[in-house]
C-alpha cells in the first residue's frame, strides 16, 4: 500500500499540512472541557461573572478558529486525494493501454475496470481519511485520556479500564460482523443470477411450464439471503448498546469516585463535569478509530490490487520507435511465418505448433478449422497481438519484432470476431484509423465493405450516432461497417477474423467479390467456420489442434486433406462440396 | 413525499406490522431513558458539591436509578434494532419474490421489449434502496424526531429559559445541515455522471482493444481518456469538500450551543435569575447540547436517501402494476398428447400494430413433416416459434393442433407438446443432470443418461471434471457453445415430445461437433412434425415445406424443387451461396 505513496509527492505539502490543521481543532477541543470546569469552578463558585462571559467569549473563539482550521484541512485533503486517484487512473489507464491480450485476458475487462474506478475510489478515500481523520481520531482518543490523566491522575485509572473494553467490544463485533457482509453481498449476487437466467431463459422455463420450480428457486435464495442479513444484524445490533453500557457505567465509576476525590480535596466539582465530557469524547473518538481501522483495510486490499495491475509487464513490448525500411524485391513474401509455435501461458501446450507458410502479396488466403484449433491465434500473431514462443513471423521479409507498433500495424487492417463500434458517429468510426481519410477513401470503403445501404438508409448519412458497442446497429449492419473500417486506410494486408458470420449468404458472396475485385495488391486472410466462405480462395489452410493439417486449394485438399473433407461435408452436400 | 407510495409500501409491510410496531415502541422508550440519564448525571454531580461536602449515601438511589436506566435502555435499543432489521428485511423479500413472480407471469411480449439489465437492477437494486432508504430511513426519521422532541422536552423539565437559548439555535443547525447536504448532492450527482462516463470509456476502449492496437488509437485514447479524468478531478474535489464540511460545521454548531448553555447556564447559577440552575443542571444541558446536532444531520441525510427510495419504490410498482399473461380460459382443456397434424389459417400478426408483419398465413404440417423456415438475418423467422407455442397470441386466424384451437388449449400442456432447441442455448446454473432433467424432474439417472447418448452428449460430458455432476458455471465457460447445444437436446430428447422446433445454429460451433448436432437433430426429427429455422442446405432441400421469410412476412412458401423453378427470392438465396466470386 505504501508503494503507492509516490503517487501523493505532488501534494506533500496538503498531506504534511493537512493533519496538522486538523490537529489545531482538535487540540480547541480538549480544551473546551477545561473550560468549562473553570467556567464552574472560577465562575459559579466564586460568582464571578466577568469571568463567566470572558471565558464564553474563549469558547467560541476557540471554535470560530477550530472550524477554519477544519475548513483548510478539508480542502487539502480533497485536493490531495482527489489528485492521488487522478494520477493513479491515468497512470493505470496508460499501462493498461500498453498491456498485450495476453495481460488483458488474464485479468478480464471487468475486473480492470474495477480495479481502476472502484479500487482507486477506495483508495482516494483512504487518503483523504488519512490526513483528515488518522491524526485527529487516535490524538482525540489519546488527547481525552491525558488531559484526564492530568487533572486526577487516580481518577483516570477509570479511563484505563473503560477504553481498552470499548475497544475489545468494537474488535470483536466489527470483525466478526464485518466479513458477513460479503457473504451477503454473495447472496444478492444469487439472486440477481436466478433473475437474469429468469429472463434470459423465459422462453425455456414456459415451455417446459417450470415457472413455479423458478419461482421456488427465488424464493429460497431470497430466504438465505435475508435469513443471513437477519442474523448478522442481530450481531452488529449489538455494538451500540454495549458500548452505551460500558461508556455510562464508566460515567457513574467517575461520579462515584469522583466524588471522593472532590471530597478530599484532590478535584473540584468542575473538574468532574470535565470528565463526563473527555468519557464521551474518547468514546466518539474510539468508533471513528474502528471504521478507519476498516477503512484502510479495504484500502489495502485495493492497494494490492491496483499494484498488481501496474506490476504487470506487458509481454509484448515496443524495441523501436524507428521506422524500418523493408528490403525491395518481387519475391519477397508479405507475410511469412517461419516454423511458429505460441502457447499462451509460456508452457509445452501449444494454442499454435510449427506453422510455415508464406503469402504473397495479394493472394487470398482462407484460415478454416474448428473453435480451439488456433485460427483466431495465427492471425493474431501477424499484427503482433502476441508475440510467437518459437520460430519467426515476417511481414515484407522483416521480423515483426524489429517494427515499431505504428508501423507495422498500418499495414494491417484487422477485423475482429465481434463486430464493435465505438460511441460517436458512423464517420468517427470509420476514421478511427485514419482521422484524414478522404471523403472519397470512405466511400470506396464503404461500398466494398456492402455498408453502402447501411448508411444511406440512415436519415443522417455518416453523422448517424452510433451508441456504446454499436448497439443501435444490428450485427450484420455493424459487421458491414467493421469491414468498411478496416478498409478505409487501405491496408497491404486485410484480415477478417470470422467477420461474416452475421451475413446472410447473399451479401457474404457480395463482399468476397467486392473484395476480389477492387483489392488487388491486397493479402486477405479469411478466417471462417464456413467453407463456402473461403473455398474460392488462392489458399486454403487448415489449422486443427493448433497445427496444419493441409494447405492448398479447394481441389487439392478435398483430395488429400482429411479434416478439410469432414468439414466440407459436415456443411455441403456432396455435390456442392465436388461443384467448381 | 408522495402519501400513495407510502401507503402502499406500508400495506407491504402488514404482516410483519408487529415488528416495525415493536421498533417504534423500542425507539421511543430507548430514546426516553437514554434522554433520562445526563439528568440523572447531573443530579449526581449535584451531590459533590466541594472539599468535605459530598453526599455518597445520597448519591446512591440516583447512581442505582442511572444504572437501571442504563440497562433497560441497552436492551431496548438492541430490540428495536432487531425489529427494524426482521421488518425491513423481510419485506424486501417479500419485494423481491412478488417482483419476481410477477416477470413469470408477464406476456414476452414485455420481456422482449425490456432491458433484462433494468429489470434485474428493479429486483435486486431498487429493492434494495427501498429498504435501506424507505424502512430503515423512515426508523431513523422517526428516532431523529423523537429524540429532538425528547430533548426539548427534558430541557423544558430543567429549565425552560435555557432551552430557549438551545431553541434558537436551532434554525441555524437546520439552515447549515441543508445548505451543506444541498450542495454536495449536487456535487455528488455531478461527479457520479462524470465516474460513469469513465467507466464507460474505459469499458469501451478495453473490450475493444484489439481495434485500438490495430489502428494504433493508444495515444488518442490516453488523451481523452486523461480529459475526462481531468473533469473527474474537478468536480471530485468540490463533492468531496463540500460533504467534508458537514462533521465540522456541525461540531462548530454544537460548539455554539455548549458555549451558550455553559455562559447563560453559569450566569443563572450565579445571579438565580431568569431561573434558578445547579451545576448539575448545567452538566445535564452540556451533555445534551454535545448531540444536539446530531439528529438534524442525520434527518437530512436520512431525506435524501428517503427520496431516491421514492423513485426505486415507484420504479418497483411500475413493475407490479403490469398487466399479466391472459390466463388459460376456464374451460381450456389439457393436451395430454397429439399426433402433430398443425394446421395454420389465415393467421395475422404483429408486434406493433402500425407495422404489419405475417399476414394471411396458410400452412398444413402433417404428422412427421418437416417445415424448414428460412430467409435473412432478422427476417422474423423467430415470430412463426413465438405463435406456435403462443408466447404470443396471433391478431387473428387459427393455429389448430389435432384439429384443435390452440387458444382451447391450456399453455402449459400445449407447450409440453413440443421440444425446442434455439439457437441462443439457454442452461441455468446447476449440474449438467439438473439441466437434462429440466423438463422431467422425475427422470431416474438411467434416463437422463440414455438421453445424453441420444444427443451424443455422453461422451463429452464423461470428460468433464465431474461428469453429470458438473457445475456448469454462471458464463457456461466450462463447456463450448456446441456442447451447449447438445445438452439443450439431450432435454428434449428426455422429455420425448410429439413436435419439435429446432433453430440452427449459424456459426462459432467447431465443426465436429456441429456434425454431431446435426446427427442428433436428425435423429431426433424421425417421425415428429418439425419446426426448423434453417441455414444449413441440407436441411432445407429435405424439408417437406419451405416458408422463406424476408422482412417479417412469408414471401414465399414450397418444396425446394417448386421454389427453384419459380426462380424468385428462394432461387437468388440459394444460387448466391453458391455462386463463383466471379
Amino acid at each position: 500500500m505504501f508503494r503507492l505513496a509516490r503517487f501523493l509527492s505532488a501534494y506533500k505539502k496538503h498531506v504534511i499540512l493537512g493533519p496538522i490543521f486538523k490537529l489545531t481543532e482538535a487540540i480547541f477541543e480538549l480544551i473546551v472541557p477545561m473550560v468549562t470546569a473553570s467556567i464552574i469552578d472560577d465562575g459559579v463558585k466564586k460568582g464571578d461573572l466577568d469571568y463567566v462571559w470572558r471565558m464564553g467569549g474563549i469558547m467560541l473563539l476557540l471554535g470560530v478558529v477550530g472550524l477554519g482550521c477544519a475548513f483548510v484541512c478539508q480542502k487539502f485533503a480533497s485536493i490531495a486525494s482527489q489528485g492521488f486517484g487522478t494520477v493513479v487512473r491515468n497512470e493505470m489507464y496508460q499501462h493498461i493501454n500498453s498491456f498485450s491480450h495476453a495481460e488483458i485476458d488474464r485479468f478480464g475487462t471487468p475486473s480492470l475496470i474495477t480495479r481502476i474506478t472502484n479500487d482507486v475510489n477506495q483508495l482516494q478515500y483512504a487518503v483523504a481519511m488519512l490526513i483528515r481523520l488518522v491524526v485527529r481520531a487516535p490524538f482525540l482518543a489519546i488527547g481525552a485520556i491525558v488531559a484526564a490523566m492530568m487533572i486526577d491522575w487516580q481518577l483516570g485509572l477509570v479511563f484505563l479500564v473503560a477504553t481498552p473494553l470499548i475497544a475489545l467490544v468494537l474488535y470483536v463485533i466489527m470483525s466478526r460482523s464485518v466479513p458477513f457482509f460479503r457473504v451477503i453481498q454473495k447472496k444478492l449476487d444469487r439472486i440477481s443470477l436466478i433473475s437474469r437466467e429468469g429472463l434470459s431463459g423465459v422462453r425455456v422455463i414456459r415451455a417446459f411450464s417450470r415457472q413455479e420450480n423458478e419461482e421456488e428457486r427465488f424464493q429460497e435464495a431470497s430466504d438465505d439471503q435475508t435469513d443471513t442479513a437477519v442474523r448478522v444484524g442481530k450481531l452488529s445490533a449489538l455494538l451500540n448498546p454495549l458500548t452505551y453500557l460500558i461508556v455510562n457505567f464508566a460515567i457513574i465509576a467517575i461520579v462515584w469516585f469522583g466524588g471522593y476525590r472532590v471530597e478530599s480535596g484532590a478535584m473540584t466539582q468542575g473538574e468532574v463535569i470535565a470528565f463526563v465530557n473527555y468519557m464521551t469524547q474518547t468514546f466518539l473518538a474510539l468508533i471513528v478509530v474502528a471504521n478507519l481501522v476498516v477503512t484502510f483495510t479495504k484500502a489495502a486490499a485495493s492497494a494490492a490490487r491496483v499494484n498488481e495491475v501496474l506490476d504487470t509487464k506487458t509481454s509484448v513490448p515496443e524495441y523501436t520507435s524507428k521506422p524500418v525500411i523493408p528490403p525491395q524485391g518481387n519475391d519477397i513474401p508479405r507475410v511469412e511465418f517461419r516454423n511458429v509455435s505460441f502457447s499462451y501461458d509460456q508452457s509445452e501446450k501449444y494454442a499454435l505448433e510449427g506453422v510455415s507458410v508464406s503469402v504473397m502479396p495479394g493472394e487470398t488466403i482462407g484460415v478454416i478449422g474448428g473453435t480451439g484449433s488456433g485460427k483466431s491465434t495465427f492471425v493474431g500473431l501477424i499484427p503482433r497481438f502476441y508475440d510467437v514462443s518459437k520460430g519467426s513471423v515476417l511481414v515484407d521479409g522483416v521480423d515483426v519484432k524489429e517494427y515499431p507498433f505504428e508501423q507495422l500495424r498500418s499495414k494491417v487492417g484487422m477485423v475482429p470476431q465481434e463486430a464493435v463500434l465505438f460511441t460517436g458517429t458512423i464517420e468517427s468510426n470509420l476514421k478511427w484509423g485514419c482521422p484524414n481519410a478522404l471523403p472519397e477513401q470512405i466511400e470506396k470503403a464503404l461500398e466494398i465493405a456492402q455498408a453502402k445501404e447501411v448508411v444511406e438508409k440512415k436519415e443522417q448519412k455518416l453523422q448517424t450516432p452510433v451508441n456504446q458497442g454499436g448497439k443501435n446497429f444490428s450485427g450484420g449492419q455493424r459487421q458491414r461497417l467493421t469491414i468498411a473500417r478496416a478498409l478505409v486506410g487501405e491496408p497491404q494486408i486485410l484480415i477478417l477474423d470470422d467477420s461474416s458470420s452475421a451475413l446472410d449468404f447473399a451479401t457474404d458472396a457480395a463482399l468476397r467479390k467486392a473484395l476480389r475485385q477492387n483489392t488487388k495488391d491486397m493479402t486477405v486472410f479469411m478466417v471462417s467456420q464456413r467453407a463456402s466462405t473461403i473455398r474460392n480462395a488462392d489458399k486454403i489452410i487448415v489449422l486443427d489442434d493448433g497445427k496444419v493439417a493441409g494447405i492448398g486449394t479447394h481441389e487439392e485438399l478435398m483430395e488429400h486433406c482429411e479434416v478439410y473433407q469432414e468439414i466440407c461435408l459436415s456443411q455441403l452436400s456432396r455435390e456442392e462440396a465436388a461443384r467448381k | 413525499m408522495k402519501w400513495s407510495v407510502l401507503k402502499r409500501l406500508l400495506r407491504y409491510t402488514k404482516p410483519y406490522a408487529g415488528y416495525l410496531f415493536g421498533a417504534f415502541l423500542c425507539a421511543v422508550i430507548n430514546i426516553s431513558l437514554s434522554l433520562y440519564g445526563p439528568v440523572l448525571v447531573g443530579d449526581a454531580i449535584d451531590y459533590i458539591v466541594g472539599q468535605n461536602d459530598v453526599d455518597h449515601p445520597g448519591m446512591i438511589p440516583t447512581l442505582v436509578l442511572l444504572a437501571g436506566t442504563i440497562l433497560i435502555s441497552a436492551v431496548f435499543q438492541w430490540l428495536m434494532a432487531y425489529c427494524n432489521n426482521k421488518a425491513t428485511y423481510s419485506t424486501a423479500r417479500d419485494l423481491r419474490i412478488m417482483t419476481y413472480r410477477k416477470i413469470n407471469h408477464m406476456p414476452l411480449k414485455y420481456i422482449d421489449s425490456h432491458a433484462h439489465g433494468d429489470l434485474i437492477s428493479r429486483i435486486v437494486n431498487d429493492v434494495d434502496q427501498v429498504a435501506d432508504g424507505l424502512l430503515q430511513g423512515l426508523t431513523q426519521l422517526f428516532t431523529g424526531v423523537v429524540t429532538i422532541l425528547g430533548t426539548l422536552l427534558f430541557m423544558l423539565w430543567i429549565s425552560p429559559v435555557i432551552t430557549l437559548v438551545v431553541v434558537l439555535v436551532t434554525p441555524l443547525s437546520l439552515f447549515v445541515a441543508s445548505f451543506i447536504a444541498k450542495l454536495s448532492h449536487r456535487m455528488f450527482v455531478e461527479q457520479q455522471a462524470t465516474q460513469g462516463e469513465l467507466s464507460g470509456y474505459i469499458e469501451e476502449m478495453i473490450s475493444g482493444q484489439k481495434i485500438v492496437k490495430t489502428f494504433h488509437y493508444e495515444g488518442r485514447a490516453q488523451d481523452s481518456f486523461q480529459k475526462i479524468n481531468a473533469r473527474l478531478y474537478a468536480c471530485g474535489v468540490k463533492a468531496q469538500f463540500y460533504s467534508s464540511l458537514s462533521n465540522p460545521s456541525t461540531r462548530f454548531v454544537n460548539g455554539i450551543v455548549y458555549t451558550a448553555v455553559a455562559v447563560i447556564g453559569s450566569l443563572c447559577a450565579i445571579t438565580g435569575y431568569p431561573a434558578q440552575l445547579s451545576v448539575g443542571n448545567i452538566s445535564a444541558f452540556l451533555q445534551y447540547a454535545n448531540q444536539y446536532t446530531k439528529p438534524f444531520n442525520e434527518i437530512t441525510a436520512v431525506i435524501t436517501q428517503v427520496q431516491t427510495a421514492f423513485v426505486s419504490a415507484e420504479r418497483l410498482f411500475k413493475v407490479l402494476d403490469e398487466e399479466e399473461e391472459q390466463p388459460d380460459s376456464p374451460d381450456a382443456f389439457n393436451m395430454e398428447s397429439c399426433e402433430g397434424n398443425v394446421e395454420i389459417k389465415d393467421l395475422y400478426f404483429s408486434y406493433h400494430p402500425e407495422t404489419r408483419l405475417i399476414e394471411g398465413l396458410n400452412l398444413s404440417a402433417k404428422k412427421g413433416q418437416k417445415i424448414a423456415i428460412v430467409g435473412p438475418t432478422g427476417c422474423g423467422k423467430t415470430t412463426i416459434i413465438n405463435l406456435l407455442m403462443r408466447f404470443y397470441d396471433a391478431n387473428s386466424g387459427s393455429i389448430r393442433v389435432d384439429g384443435h384451437n390452440i387458444q382451447d388449449i391450456t399453455r402449459g400442456s400445449l407447450r409440453s407438446m413440443y421440444g425446442m432447441v434455439l439457437q441462443d442455448t439457454w442452461l441455468f446454473s446447476g449440474t449438467v443432470r439438473d439441466n437434462i432433467a429440466y423438463g422431467r424432474e422425475d427422470a431416474t439417472d438411467e434416463e437422463v443418461i440414455a438421453a445424453a447418448r441420444a444427443a451424443h452428449a455422453h461422451s463429452f460430458i464423461m470428460r468433464l471434471p465431474n461428469g453429470y455432476d458438473t457445475v456448469i458455471s454462471e458464463d457456461g465457460g466450462n463447456i463450448s457453445q456446441g456442447q451447449r447445444q447438445l445438452l439443450c437436446i439431450a432435454r428434449v430428447m428426455l422429455v420425448d415430445p410429439p413436435m419439435l422446433i429446432l433453430d440452427e445454429a449459424t456459426s462459432s460451433i467447431d465443426t465436429r461437433t456441429e456434425a454431431r448436432i446435426q446427427q442428433a437433430f436428425t435423429k431426433m426429427m424421425e417421425g415428429r412434425t418439425s419446426f426448423i429455422v434453417a441455414h444449413r442446405l441440407s436441411t432445407i432441400k429435405e424439408a417437406d415445406m419451405i416458408l422463406v421469410m424476408d422482412q417479417g412476412h412469408v414471401i414465399e412458401q414450397g418444396t425446394h424443387e417448386t421454389l427453384l423453378e419459380k426462380g424468385g427470392f428462394y432461387a437468388n438465396l440459394y444460387n448466391s451461396q453458391f455462386a463463383n466470386a466471379e
